[in-house]
């Protein structure tokens, strides 16, 4: 069928493009970072990997060289040793055996962060999950879902639509990015404003612990008030506290009825006043809110080779409502519209629930980071901020690199009060970078927003975390990571800034 | 300047995965999301593309099926199709409508509506019979350029660049004429705001079979249907000779 010629390559593209063919620097080149007090991997290391797993599930040489990098190509690992394991008891097993020999790993799951934090930055043992990808049990009774946690989103959202469920999260890195790594980066995503973040819907967390204890917290019921709720900490620790080997995630009912609006306005107040509408007259049905401005869809669109329905705007927005009526949310959607157009909020704008045109409006979105990479060198910040003052900051910053930078925009997830902001280079430079940082975080803490609203902290953060965080919170997140891991060797360098600056 | 029709039909929409019915009848489409077919939607945008270049002074959309093939007029009328025809047939007897049927319909409205040019998509993604354009074309003994990637106006009728095996045919035709639309011709454009608010207010006529005097008594049978055989898993061999070998037992080769 021709007409499906348009999504194999949507396909290719959601499969985690390779980034530009430059190599980056290897981390410590380009990064001010020490080394720390971990052994190096010998021979008998391997051999004893090689007992755990199958000898063919031990990676080393040159096929390691992937997974040093990341998806955006801003540091590179220098790690020799990549382990597959395929069950909680081979996790158990390595994190014994590393913990005992106080060697540095860190767990990657589909390698799509954009904090760096999903590589080694010296030689640390790459665990990859992808082969942890088993879906033990969909029930659709109560919503819930049972796998193990290298399972990757797209395929555990085709898995449970059969079962006329959905996964309550949804990002663009979908074909490639494991659900392991999305708990444990607690990842937003286009449908968090609908569904709430993973915290709610998580049920159940089976994680490894640093010394090789299984840590059995799966839970088959969403009420289970049974002391402390441990399954948060592993939540958003980015890897640091423990490896997720299993989930139990509660999955909505899949939405019968689904409308798209993409529409163009004339200036950011006029944004704003729009998303105000939308919560009045679509209310119980809104499922996402995104902004874009004109240059970054102008970004996606011409690398991805995408025709905007639109005409030129300085603003973009997209709405999408899930139902289980279309007639009733259709003639909501557009009545939201009329009102919007006749206050003169919305200039112009398209309505679908086509999938074809759904997709392609969506690919205008989902594929802005992608084309920035084909693009150049891109700085990413991911920032909270009151929504008054949510788009301020990009043509201050645009200002203040003047021509170091391409292209300076921003997109997101407006109705979160979450931007993404990107710096568009040729390639790294120290100038822009420290022309752009600390700014940006000093910018964020003034208005008392997230340095990081859902990208984590990764290898990039930990120094920034003071801006978002007290003193005596870091403190205590230190406590637990003593506690929890005492040798350091799960993701270091990563999350928490190092005690002696 | 042409009247010109054109047929939408409502389809499963082509992203859905299709499920048997257990009973082996047909495949399941209640509670399954529909949209207007693929090349019925580029269809209509060659006919509404023809009404903006003045070369067609009105646009009538035609669907045949149950109530809810209004919206898909609607969604032609929010393209900017004038007014819409809506045949309304449910159940077995649309079951069973089968190309021999639509085709005699199209032909009834086309002369009642007095159009010059029908266009429709080349095929329906359900059945995919690609018949009913060449057989509207025969029922009015009209002339017929199928699976259209250019369109182009000429003094005497239509300039048409039709897909082939070989590669792109060039053929002109007279008016009237039936054209079927393949997926080159265009891309189809969104319904936009104003036009969505617009076509609330277009009118749809509602006819049922008798009032077009088209007998819709089925001309086959259904026995069953039933899924592709699950393909085998392959097998991975250790080296060419024994490719070649088990190529040859299965027969592949001599």
């Amino acid at each position: 069928m021709s007409l499906l010629s348009r999504s194999s390559v949507f396909n290719f593209a959601k499969r985690g493009f390779a980034s530009s063919s430059k190599i980056p620097d290897l981390t410590k080149d380009r990064y001010p970072v020490k080394r720390g007090n971990y052994a190096i991997i010998n021979d008998q290391d391997v051999a004893k990997f090689e007992s755990i797993l199958e000898k063919h599930r031990v990676i080393t040489g040159e096929e390691t060289q992937g997974y040093n990098i990341d998806w955006i190509g801003s540091v590179r690992g220098s790690s020799n040793v990549v382990l597959k394991p395929k069950t909680t008891e081979e996790v158990s097993e390595i994190l014994k055996y590393c913990n005992s020999r106080k060697i540095a790993v860190v767990p990657q799951g589909g390698n799509t962060g954009l904090v760096g934090g999903s590589v080694p930055v010296f030689d640390e043992v790459v665990i990859s999950m992808s082969l942890m990808n088993q879906i033990e049990r969909i029930d659709e009774y109560s919503g819930i879902v049972r796998c193990q946690s290298g399972v990757v989103l797209e395929a555990l959202e085709a898995n449970v639509r059969e079962k006329n469920l959905c996964v309550p999260l949804d990002l663009g890195a979908k074909g490639s990015c494991h659900i392991g790594g999305n708990v444990s980066t607690n990842a937003g995503g286009l449908r968090l404003i609908r569904y709430g973040n993973l915290h709610g819907s998580v049920l159940g967390v089976e994680a490894v612990l640093a010394n090789g204890q299984i840590m059995n917290l799966m839970s088959n019921f969403k009420k289970d008030n049974t002391g402390f709720h441990l399954k948060h900490l592993f939540i958003g620790s980015e890897g640091s506290l423990g490896i997720v080997t299993k989930l139990a995630i509660h999955c909505p009912t899949a939405p019968q009825a689904v409308n798209l609006a993409f529409v163009g306005v004339e200036n950011y107040q006029n944004v704003l006043d729009t998303f105000l509408l939308a919560k009045k007259e679509l209310g119980e049905i809104l499922s996402s809110v995104e902004m874009i401005d004109e240059l970054s869809l102008g970004c996606s669109t011409t690398m991805c080779n995408i025709q905007s329905p639109l005409q030129t705007y300085p603003f973009y927005m997209i709405f999408e409502t899930s139902g289980s009526n279309n007639a009733h949310d259709e003639e909501k959607l557009t009545n939201f519209l009329n009102n919007a157009m006749e206050k003169s909020l919305v200039a112009d704008g398209v309505v679908t629930n086509e999938s074809a045109k759904m997709k392609t409006i969506w690919e205008m979105r989902e594929r802005i980071a992608e084309s920035l990479l084909k693009m150049g060198y891109c700085f990413k910040y991911d920032i909270s901020l009151p929504l008054s003052h949510f788009y301020e900051i990009v043509p201050v910053l645009r200002e203040r690199v003047g021509d170091l930078a391409k292209i300076v925009c921003g997109y997101g997830h407006v109705g979160d009060s979450n931007l993404h902001l990107n710096v568009l280079c040729d390639s790294f430079n120290k100038e822009i970078y420290s022309l752009v940082e600390p700014f940006v975080f000093e910018y964020t803490s003034k208005l008392n927003g997230s340095v990081s609203a859902e990208h984590g902290i990764g290898f990039h953060k930990p120094k920034y975390l003071h801006f978002s965080k007290s003193k005596e919170a870091i403190d205590m997140m230190r406590q637990l990571k003593t506690l929890m891991d005492p040798n350091e060797i799960l993701n270091p360098y990563k999350v928490l800034p190092p005690l002696n600056k | 300047m042409s009247r010109v029709l054109v047929g939408v039909k409502r389809v499963i929409d082509y992203a859905v995965k299709i499920r048997v019915k257990p009973d082996k009848s047909g495949v399941v489409t209640e509670g399954v999301k529909h949209s207007m077919n693929p090349f019925d939607e580029i269809a209509v945008e060659e006919a509404v593309k023809m009404k903006e270049k003045k070369l067609a002074s009105e646009v009538i959309a035609l669907s045949v099926g149950p109530p809810q093939s209004q919206e898909t007029l609607r969604t032609a009328l929010a393209m900017g199709v004038d007014r819409g025809i809506h045949i309304e047939i449910s159940g077995k007897d649309y079951e069973m409508l089968q190309p021999i049927h639509i085709s005699k319909m199209f032909a009834k409205i086309a002369q009642d509506e007095k159009c010059d040019l029908i266009v429709l998509g080349k095929q329906a993604i359900d059945d995919d019979s690609n018949q009913t354009a060449q057989m509207t074309a025969a029922v009015l003994d009209w002339p017929q350029a199928v699976f259209a990637s250019a369109v182009e106006k000429t003094d005497g009728g239509l300039k048409v660049v039709r897909e082939i095996d070989g590669g792109l045919e060039t053929i002109t035709t007279k008016l009237p004429a039936v054209v079927s639309a393949d997926l080159r011709l265009n891309i189809p454009r969104y319904a936009t705001l104003p036009n969505i608010m617009k076509a609330k207010k277009k009118p749809i006529k509602k006819l049922s079979a008798a009032d077009v005097g088209v007998d819709i008594k089925p001309r086959i049978e259904v026995i069953s249907v039933e899924d592709p055989p699950i393909r085998q898993a392959g097998s991975i061999v250790p080296d060419i000779d024994t490719l070649v070998s088990k190529l040859k037992e299965a027969g592949h080769v001599k």
